[in-house]
């Protein structure tokens, strides 16, 4: 991701004091811990003043409108959050409707299923951004991912304190994901990728697996 | 096996060992999105509609002691009887007096989930007073002694092949699964009972406060037949069902049909105000509208008061991938699928209830499909916390997450942690997969392979590169 935001010419800064945005605990219903790590990236991200890119969409979901809520009764951090949600992205987001490209020279030999994920789907309501993104990519061919809009069953904790649940909404994907054709499988969340990614290992499946930045950065 | 002492985890894990009546959930539960989405997509005003129910619905709730004063007020002038139920019980109680006081000996219901709720069939029964079900799905889950896995379809989880089966052994017929033909054999049966039956017993889908109506719809005229032909109507009604006028309830039964079943419009929609009047050919001779509380009153002044708008359409179920891949009955409550995990907890309470609201991966399609736009996720995250905060998750949950908290607030102790993290799973992991990991996450690895962390982390990378000389 930041070779690609360099080659536009965007610089990039990274700050290693950032650690976790707290989503595990808020969706666990942790929600103090949940504010313990949202006021520490309140904190690292208020540094500075520019857009912040996350490659990951739950992540993103989290800052853009979970902080705010979270936070809404801490006076000091109410208006950090909002500010720091106000320029925070999504990967895809950011390219596609922040600066407005969507062609970024890449090249990559594939079948790719493209898996929308829900946080980023429904949450930061992107729709299209990704596969826009794709189509640019010179030797990709896009396939049609059956019922591509249901969840692959990830929800964090979720996916251990309910493991056998997660497993089988899991399956469901994997089927379609077979179904589908695909050599390929390319999602913007890391959450997502891990999970669908152990289920294929499991399976023994030949199907790569790729966050959607990885794919853009190939240059033939 | 009592299995109203299982966990809800527990519960599931035996519906994922059915994988036939997993299927048939999974089946229906599509077909309903289908149909839905054909609808809607015919309907464009149906979005603005949508904000427009939610308005009202909100409405409604915001002055719901005057609405449900004036709507009583209403039934009572049209020539009904009102009752307040507080619980379960004093409900059913006034139901069976009813019966007994009025020589009832036979009962025909049309489909209702508060009835399903306080479990009145039982109470009528145990009072010596045959219940019969017309709604053809609630018939099927009666004659095989079950409760409802959907609250619009109760028997969505039966094939055709179990239904016949239960049609031979309880209707002394030959099995056939042939729909048509088990349509008709329902249909012939059931058509002596509502003709012999002395007490119809309905739900009610909105109240109307301004005329004191009952708005009953059903696909199958049962309804209509339950509440017309025996000479005692009683509707049981959730005292948050309510609008305030005829014309919301122009802009609601749209949005709850096209939501329900992807129908413009369903086949029979009832508006009942008052009994038979002098003169009229048809009707009850009397009609009972029992208004019941059961929690819901409590909800109105919680964090969740919200879920109070749901007008029971289902549609959140049959997005929903938890449910569609255990089915309603693992969630031990007449109301399953997301709407259920939020108002089991919130009408029964957390103490026994604290599990479902988990029963989630916030995926958000409930939603985004909801018609009145509930925020489902943020409900059942309220009640996580609310769960969490009466120390119904588990210790090392607990304690891990504070543990992890610490060491995130500490940017120095998540690096370290990233690299213990890096060194241990390389060196537990084969070709950079790990089959097993330790408990308590060793659920992650019953259902797929856990990744081994990168050797060198972003971070440490980062830090090695040379600072990039930037064209400004």
């Amino acid at each position: 991701m930041v070779e690609i935001l360099e080659a536009q010419g965007i610089a990039v800064e990274f700050s290693c004091d950032q650690t976790c945005c707290g989503q595990p605990a808020f969706n666990g219903g942790f929600w103090n811990d949940a504010r313990g790590m949202a006021r520490h990236t309140l904190d690292v991200f208020s540094r500075t003043g520019d857009p912040i890119v996350v490659p990951s969409g739950s992540c993103a979901d989290m800052i853009v409108h979970q902080y705010p809520e979270l936070l809404r009764d801490d006076v000091e951090y109410v208006s950090k959050a909002q500010n720091v949600a106000a320029r925070t992205y999504e990967f895809t987001q950011f390219m596609v409707d922040k600066i407005g490209l969507s062609n970024v020279g890449a090249s990559f030999c594939g079948r790719a299923a493209y898996h929308p994920s829900c946080h980023g789907m429904r949450g930061l309501n992107l729709r299209e951004q990704a596969q826009t993104l794709m189509e640019h990519v010179d030797g990709l061919e896009q396939v049609e991912l059956p019922c591509a809009e249901e969840c692959c069953g990830f929800g964090g904790l979720f996916s251990v304190t309910m493991s056998a649940i997660s497993g089988a909404i899991l399956e469901q994907k994997l089927d379609h994901l077979i179904a589908s054709g695909a050599d390929l499988l390319v999602a913007s969340d890391v959450g997502c990728l891990m999970h669908m990614a152990g289920g294929l290992q499991r399976r023994g499946s030949e199907i790569a697996v790729k966050h959607i930045a990885e794919i853009l950065n190939e240059q033939g | 096996m009592n299995k109203a002492n299982l966990t809800f985890y527990e519960r599931a894990s035996d519906a994922l060992a059915n994988p036939s009546s997993l299927q048939a959930i999974r089946v229906g539960a599509r077909k309903f999105v289908t149909h839905r989405a054909t609808a809607v997509a015919a309907f464009p005003e149906m979005d603005t509609l949508r904000d427009r129910a939610r308005l009202i619905r909100a409405h409604t709730l915001s002055s719901l002691d005057v609405f449900l004063a004036e709507f009583a007020d209403n039934v009572e002038a049209n020539g009904g009887c009102v009752f307040w139920a507080k619980n379960a019980t004093e409900a059913n109680d006034y139901v069976v007096k009813l019966a007994g006081a009025r020589e009832v000996r036979q009962v025909v219901k049309s489909k209702s989930m508060v009835t399903e709720e306080i479990e009145l069939n039982h109470a009528l029964e145990a009072a010596g007073v045959q219940v019969v079900e017309s709604d053809l799905g609630e018939f099927i889950i009666q004659l095989a002694g079950e409760k409802p896995s959907h609250i619009l379809a109760p028997a969505l989880h039966k094939t055709r092949a179990q239904v016949g089966q239960l049609f031979e052994k309880n209707l002394n017929t030959r099995y056939t699964d042939d729909l048509f033909a088990l349509n008709e054999i329902a249909r012939s049966h059931l058509r002596d009972i509502f003709l012999s039956a002395d007490m119809g017993i309905s739900g009610v889908n909105f109240g109307v406060s301004e005329s004191g109506t009952v708005s009953l719809v059903t696909n199958e005229g049962n309804g209509r037949f339950t509440t017309s032909v025996p000479r005692i109507h009683v509707a049981l009604m959730g005292m948050e069902r309510l609008v305030p006028t005829l014309a919301d309830l122009a802009i609601m039964l749209p949005v709850l049909e096209v939501s329900a079943t992807g129908q413009k419009l369903t086949v029979y929609n009832n508006l009942i105000t008052g009994p038979r009047r002098p003169g009229e050919p048809d009707g009850p001779e009397e009609l009972h509208v029992v208004i019941l509380d059961n929690g819901r009153s409590e909800i109105l002044a919680t964090e969740v008061a919200e879920i109070l708008y749901c007008i029971r359409c289902g549609a959140c179920l049959n997005v929903c991938p938890v449910y569609q891949s255990i089915g309603g009955h693992a969630y031990g409550s007449v109301y399953s699928g997301p709407v259920g995990s939020v108002l089991t907890p919130a009408l029964m309470g957390l103490d026994q209830w604290h599990q479902l609201p988990h029963a989630s991966t916030l995926c958000g399609a409930c939603k985004e499909i909801c018609p009145i736009r509930i925020d489902i996720p943020r409900l059942l995250l309220q009640l996580r916390n609310a769960g969490n905060r009466a120390y119904h998750s588990p210790a090392w949950l607990r304690t891990g997450m504070r543990t992890y908290r610490t060491i995130a607030q500490r940017p120095f102790l998540f690096r370290l942690g990233l690299r213990i993290g890096s060194v241990a799973t390389r060196l537990l992991a084969k070709q950079g997969w790990l089959k097993v990991i330790p408990s308590p996450l060793s659920g992650w690895t019953d259902h797929r392979a856990f990744p081994a962390l990168a050797k060198k982390s972003f971070r440490q990378l980062w830090a090695e590169r040379k600072p990039k000389e930037y064209a400004s």
